[in-house]
């Protein structure tokens, strides 16, 4: 045995132990970022399912006239100023005859949710023929009641209903006087102080019309921008200044481009604040890097023969990008299209630079309609004090991630379907 | 008509001037023998006759927009009767505003003196006018524009070359909308910070270590004049980033090793993506999950072992922040580490090398500067991230390097400070600039070594 | 429009069906030998090879090759592009095992040792069996350094003089000192192509491997840097047992003992340089030497 043979057995033992280390290491680091990924969603979704639901108590309304302060259904003078919430406040006052006292009272009054008054009136105009009967009907829970009756047994203590308010939601319960159901709200209201009675769909109306200006205005622009940059721009120096410019503009932290909108779009330019078209520009501004150096990327993987075969034919250097580049390269642009718009669409900071911050409860009619976008009130409800927003923000994380799974899914689609290979 | 209509009703009148164009490129081939005989295309001289009739007409627009307001509001302020003129700027802005208010019918006249409401009838007017002057302008010019194309199309004009050259402009001005955009982020940030830096010295806030922005709202109020030592905040954003690399730089490089180097194919292929996901997860959900499930958590732990933790401290958000991260350093060590040659893998194991030798002796040392360069980018992405730090790290600005306490950072005072209703002239607001113009120092040359570095590094193995 | 349409087939099908005949009429027209012709065995051999298959997932790459290479000689691997005499040398100190889809079959014996029982440490193996590669590959590192990277793997210098010592005595044998003694801290990749070379051969008899492989050393290199490198290999040989493939025949000539001809996977004949050179026996070594394909 030679002396090589002798030292590198001699050392071998250490070495391989270290070479496990150095594995076991990596094994941690990857298991760490799994781990990550998967606390990460099970505790959104923990969260938030229980958000999709919500808890209606049965009571016996009686359609009385008098109480309403109403004679004639038809008239909706009188529809509209009519006391609905009365009603339930009788019907409760019905189910517990024995609670006595003003504050027990007022205590009383609150297991039904204070938009409950409102789906009343909508089902009189929807029926006036309810006027005068006794329903049994299904009411809003107030958000308390809601946590409560979603809770375990032994969580229950920790909620914030109030002490004497807890036999009244359990007897109800007892008698098979509560239901759990859809949440249909969340989907179609705007926000609201009321947990119970707060939904998405005003905010994802904003950010789809804040995806639209930012779609309208930022593929053109990329497209064309990647195309004078790949096809017709002259090496020189201001070319280079573009590419530099572009690729550091991809690294600028996004509440740099909120800076810009405030001071330039909204301060100088005098556009209205909180709209999806300041928001749309300021994101527009934010992916057009993204766009541009995808679209950059698309356009060299289309081999030049194709090209001399184009020009060969006669065609202009515009004929040729037009006629043959761009639909070659097309896949490629709209996948890089779809990962900026992902991007945009999870995009918060800037937004709250133009004022997209606000409290809107109207669903949003067009893209100068003062709005807000769904991360946004994401971190509009992360901030509210009521234990239901924690389920509501982690519902609406979910459908957030849900629309963005959608676009990269469908970007990973449209590249394997239409990707080519030269 | 609004500006939005014009832009619709040019839109239609452009087509009916292709339509024309067209038409007309057909009749003057036809005593020559068809369209064959005609220079270009025919849809060559119908684009032409089209961007004539659209182009100058925007033009027009564009300039209209931006010069309208200043010439209505000088005229208006200049007419007003002298009893009332303002005297100084603040009072001019806020006689204006009323004025608007007042015509926009978002103030009731009978709040306001007679004057302002003879004022804003006249704005009403003039605005009125102005609209009228402006409809008309931009249709004849559009179909001025228009007539002229078409009456160009003839056989031998090169309509071509000038729709191409036309295009070729457009493409280009496409491109400068990035040169446009860095211009806008500069000016924008440096005007207002040079505004900030005449109220508060440029020293004060660049070394001053007490950092409360509030403006008093008496004059003869304690701490009036707020104080604005960015130091806490510069300490702040660095504890934090700091936290953050310490999660992210050995995680996400060490998983990128692993990934590229040891795992089967198959582990790869489903690891990889799933480590992608947090690339995709919005900033807002990493900021929820920092602070309603990652601080309580780091909060009970530390107060299990006797530590007083903060509610909002520095660990739960540098944590968060470096989860976001990992995926960022990974994908780029990936990319550096599979640029190494393979012959350099080989001539290492061919000595005898195991493989993590190989890796910590050969392949890391050839990938460094790479690596450098990604870590730089993923501190400059660290520094400039909002959501992570504005729900979970705190807004009292301590001075301090215990992540177990509350810290603030640059972004975060960013958007306090601007986020609701706010003057645009108080220091507090311009504050919000100074930092945004800081923080855009800060990034863009830590962007630019980082760039370089990885350029030159992608030139060595191509 | 029809016929057009036949010449055109015509046209685009030829010449690919006659690149796909081509080899399989060469193979009729000149059989495989039955057995390996000539000496592929010697007496006293470092290395024994018996029966070796590879495979590239399912195309087989080598046929049922025997060879021995005998002490402290030179023998030289040749044959036209892809006839695995890469794959065969490569496997002589397990490389092929970083390429998954690769399967190798056979006994390799390195004296007493069974190359590919899993028992033997590959890490060992290696550093008795070195191997020089096509292109040179010396490290991001500094001269010095790239030398003394086998001996501080190995820990076979505990002092620093000796780590010296055995650097200024490799680069001494690769015949690279003299150009470098004085910049040795400077990185190795800022060497011409042939000092490179010589440099990762001066970084392979650092660790005092038994046998040193060469695949293709000067391929990457020009004519004056080619020249050293055989005048190196010519001196090393003697101490070091030395496998060398080759795509040059004068070089194979120039610096080997015995010559080995692999023909599509297979090991056709084995004989001494000489004899393969000026009397071949199979008539495919023949058509090779003379220059008729390869």
């Amino acid at each position: 045995m030679s002396k090589t043979t002798e030292q590198v057995r001699k050392s071998l033992k250490a070495r391989y132990s270290s070479e496990k280390r150095f594995r076991a290491f990596g094994i941690t680091a990857v298991a760490f970022g799994l781990l990550a990924v998967v606390v990460l969603f099970t505790d959104i979704i923990s969260k938030g399912t229980s958000a999709f639901v919500e808890t209606y108590i049965q009571l016996e309304i009686n359609w009385d006239p008098e109480e309403l302060g109403i004679d004639d259904p038809t008239d909706p003078d009188q529809i509209n100023v009519a006391d609905y919430d009365a009603l339930i406040k009788a019907a409760l006052r019905e189910r517990f005859p024995e609670v006595e006292g003003r504050l027990d009272r007022r205590a009383l009054y609150q297991l039904a949710s204070s938009g409950a008054g409102f789906k009343l009136r909508d089902q009189l105009v929807a029926n006036p023929d309810l006027l005068g009967t006794i329903q049994t009907q299904w009411i809003l829970a107030d958000d308390d009641v809601d946590i409560f009756i979603k809770a375990d047994a032994e969580e229950r203590q920790s909620k914030r209903l109030p002490e004497v308010a807890r036999p009244w939601v359990e007897a109800l319960e007892r008698d098979g006087q509560t239901d759990i159901q859809w949440n249909a709200s969340f989907f179609s209201h705007g926000d609201s102080r009321e947990p119970e009675q707060a939904g998405v769909w005003a905010a994802v109306t904003g950010s789809f019309f804040t995806m639209i200006v930012t779609l309208v205005l930022a593929f053109p622009i990329g497209v064309a921008a990647a195309v004078y940059l790949e096809e017709f721009a002259p090496k020189n120096r201001f070319t280079d200044f573009i590419e530099v410019n572009i690729n550091n503009l991809a690294a600028v932290p996004s509440i740099i481009f909120g800076l810009l909108g405030l001071a330039i779009f909204i301060n100088l330019f005098g556009l209205p604040r909180s709209v999806p078209l300041v928001g749309g520009l300021v994101l527009t501004l934010m992916t057009l890097p993204t766009i541009i150096i995808s679209a950059r990327a698309s356009i060299k993987s289309v081999p030049p023969s194709i090209r001399e075969a184009a020009l060969g034919m006669g065609a202009s250097r515009m004929q040729m990008v037009m006629h043959h580049v761009l639909p070659l390269a097309m896949p490629g642009m709209l996948t890089g299209a779809i990962i900026g718009m992902a991007q945009a669409l999870g995009e918060t900071a800037p937004l709250l630079m133009i004022g997209m911050v606000a409290f809107i409860v109207d669903i949003p009619g067009g893209p100068l309609d003062a709005s807000t976008v769904l991360p946004v009130q994401i971190y509009l409800w992360a901030d509210s004090p009521e234990a239901s927003f924690v389920a509501l923000t982690s519902a609406a994380i979910m459908v957030l991630l849900a629309f963005l799974i959608t676009m990269n899914t469908l970007a990973v689609l449209l590249r394997k379907r239409l990707e080519r290979r030269w | 008509m609004q500006a939005g209509n014009l832009v619709l009703l040019l839109i239609a009148l452009g087509a009916v001037f292709y339509f024309f164009g067209w038409r007309r490129s057909y009749a003057v081939s036809a005593p020559l023998g068809g369209v064959r005989h005609l220079h270009s295309l025919p849809g060559y001289y119908a684009s032409l006759a089209a961007v004539w009739c659209v182009l100058p007409a925007l033009a027009l627009l564009g300039l209209w927009l931006i010069i309208d307001d200043t010439v209505i509001r000088t005229n208006l302020m200049a007419s007003l009767p002298s009893a009332i003129q303002p005297a100084n700027e603040v009072d001019y802005n806020l006689l204006l505003n009323q004025i608007r208010n007042v015509a926009g019918g978002a103030l009731n006249p009978a709040f306001v003196p007679a004057e302002v409401v003879a004022a804003a009838e006249q704005l009403a007017a003039m605005q009125a006018r102005n609209q009228q002057m402006m409809s008309i302008a931009f249709v004849s010019i559009a179909v001025l524009g228009g007539v002229w194309g078409w009456s160009r199309v003839q056989p031998r004009l090169r309509a071509r070359q000038q729709v191409e050259s036309v295009m070729k402009w457009m493409l280009m001005g496409s491109a400068t909308v990035a040169i446009l955009t860095t211009l806008g982020i500069v000016l924008s940030v440096l005007f207002e910070s040079i505004r900030f830096f005449q109220k508060v010295s440029p020293m004060e806030f660049l070394f001053g270590l007490q950092w409360s922005p509030q403006i008093a709202l008496r004059a003869d109020q304690v701490g009036a004049t707020g104080a604005f030592g960015a130091v806490p905040l510069f300490a702040g954003t660095l504890l934090i980033s700091f936290i953050a690399m310490c999660v992210a730089v050995p995680v996400g490089l060490m998983s990128a090793i692993y990934l590229a180097e040891y795992a089967h194919r198959n582990v790869r292929a489903w690891a990889k993506p799933i480590l992608e996901i947090l690339a995709g997860v919005p900033t807002v959900v990493y900021g929820f999950f920092a602070a309603l499930t990652v601080a309580p958590a780091i909060r009970g732990f530390g107060e299990s072992m006797g530590l007083t933790v903060a509610s909002e401290s520095a660990l739960a958000a540098g944590l968060v922040m470096g989860i976001m991260i990992i995926p960022f350093i990974s994908s780029l060590a990936d990319d550096v580490i599979t640029a190494v040659p393979r012959a350099m893998r080989d001539g290492s194991l061919a000595l005898g090398a195991t493989q993590s030798e190989t890796i910590k002796r050969v392949v890391i040392p050839a990938a460094l500067p790479g690596i450098m360069g990604g870590i730089l980018l993923a501190v400059s992405r660290a520094i400039g991230e909002t959501m992570i730090v504005v729900m979970a790290a705190g807004l009292a600005a301590n001075l301090t390097a215990n992540p177990l306490e509350a810290v603030t950072t640059i972004t975060v005072q960013i958007v306090t400070l601007l986020v609701g209703d706010q003057e645009f002239d108080s220091a507090k607001t311009l504050a919000a600039f100074a930092l945004g113009l800081m923080l855009f120092i800060v990034t863009l040359g830590l962007n630019v070594i980082a760039l370089k570095i990885v350029k030159k590094y992608r030139e060595q193995y191509e | 429009m029809e016929t057009a349409q036949k010449l055109n087939d015509t046209a685009q099908t030829n010449p690919a069906a006659r690149m796909a005949q081509e080899p399989e009429t060469m193979n009729q027209r000149i059989p495989y030998p039955e057995r390996t012709i000539g000496k592929p065995l010697c007496d006293d051999p470092k290395m024994s090879m018996r029966n070796v298959d590879v495979f590239y997932g399912d195309s087989q790459a080598i046929y049922g090759v025997d060879l021995d290479i005998g002490k402290n000689e030179v023998i030289a691997l040749i044959g036209p592009s892809g006839c695995g005499k890469s794959t065969f040398l490569r496997c002589l100190n397990r490389m092929n095992d970083t390429i998954d889809i690769c399967k190798v079959k056979g006994s390799f014996m390195l004296e007493q040792d069974n190359i590919y029982d899993p028992k033997l440490d590959v890490v060992e193996l290696r550093a008795r069996v070195g191997m020089v590669f096509q292109k040179p590959n010396p490290f991001p590192k500094s001269i010095y350094e790239n030398v003394a990277y086998g001996p501080r793997l190995h820990g076979l210098a505990n002092k620093k003089f000796e780590l010296d010592e055995i650097v200024e005595n490799s680069l001494r044998k690769a015949g690279l000192w003299d150009e470098v003694k004085d910049r040795l801290d400077q990185p190795g990749t800022g060497l011409s192509g042939g000092q490179q070379q010589r440099l990762c051969i001066a970084r392979s008899i650092a660790v005092s491997p038994e046998v040193v492989l060469m695949d293709e050393p000067c391929s990457a290199l020009d004519p004056i840097a080619t020249a050293k490198i055989e005048e190196l290999i010519d001196e090393l040989s003697g101490q070091y047992t030395i496998a060398i493939v080759t795509h040059s025949m004068q070089q194979a000539a120039r610096v080997s003992q015995r010559t080995a001809y692999f023909h599509l996977g297979r090991l056709i004949e084995v004989n001494d340089t000489n004899t393969v050179f000026t009397a071949p026996e199979h008539a495919l070594t023949e058509a090779y030497i003379t220059g008729r394909f390869g």
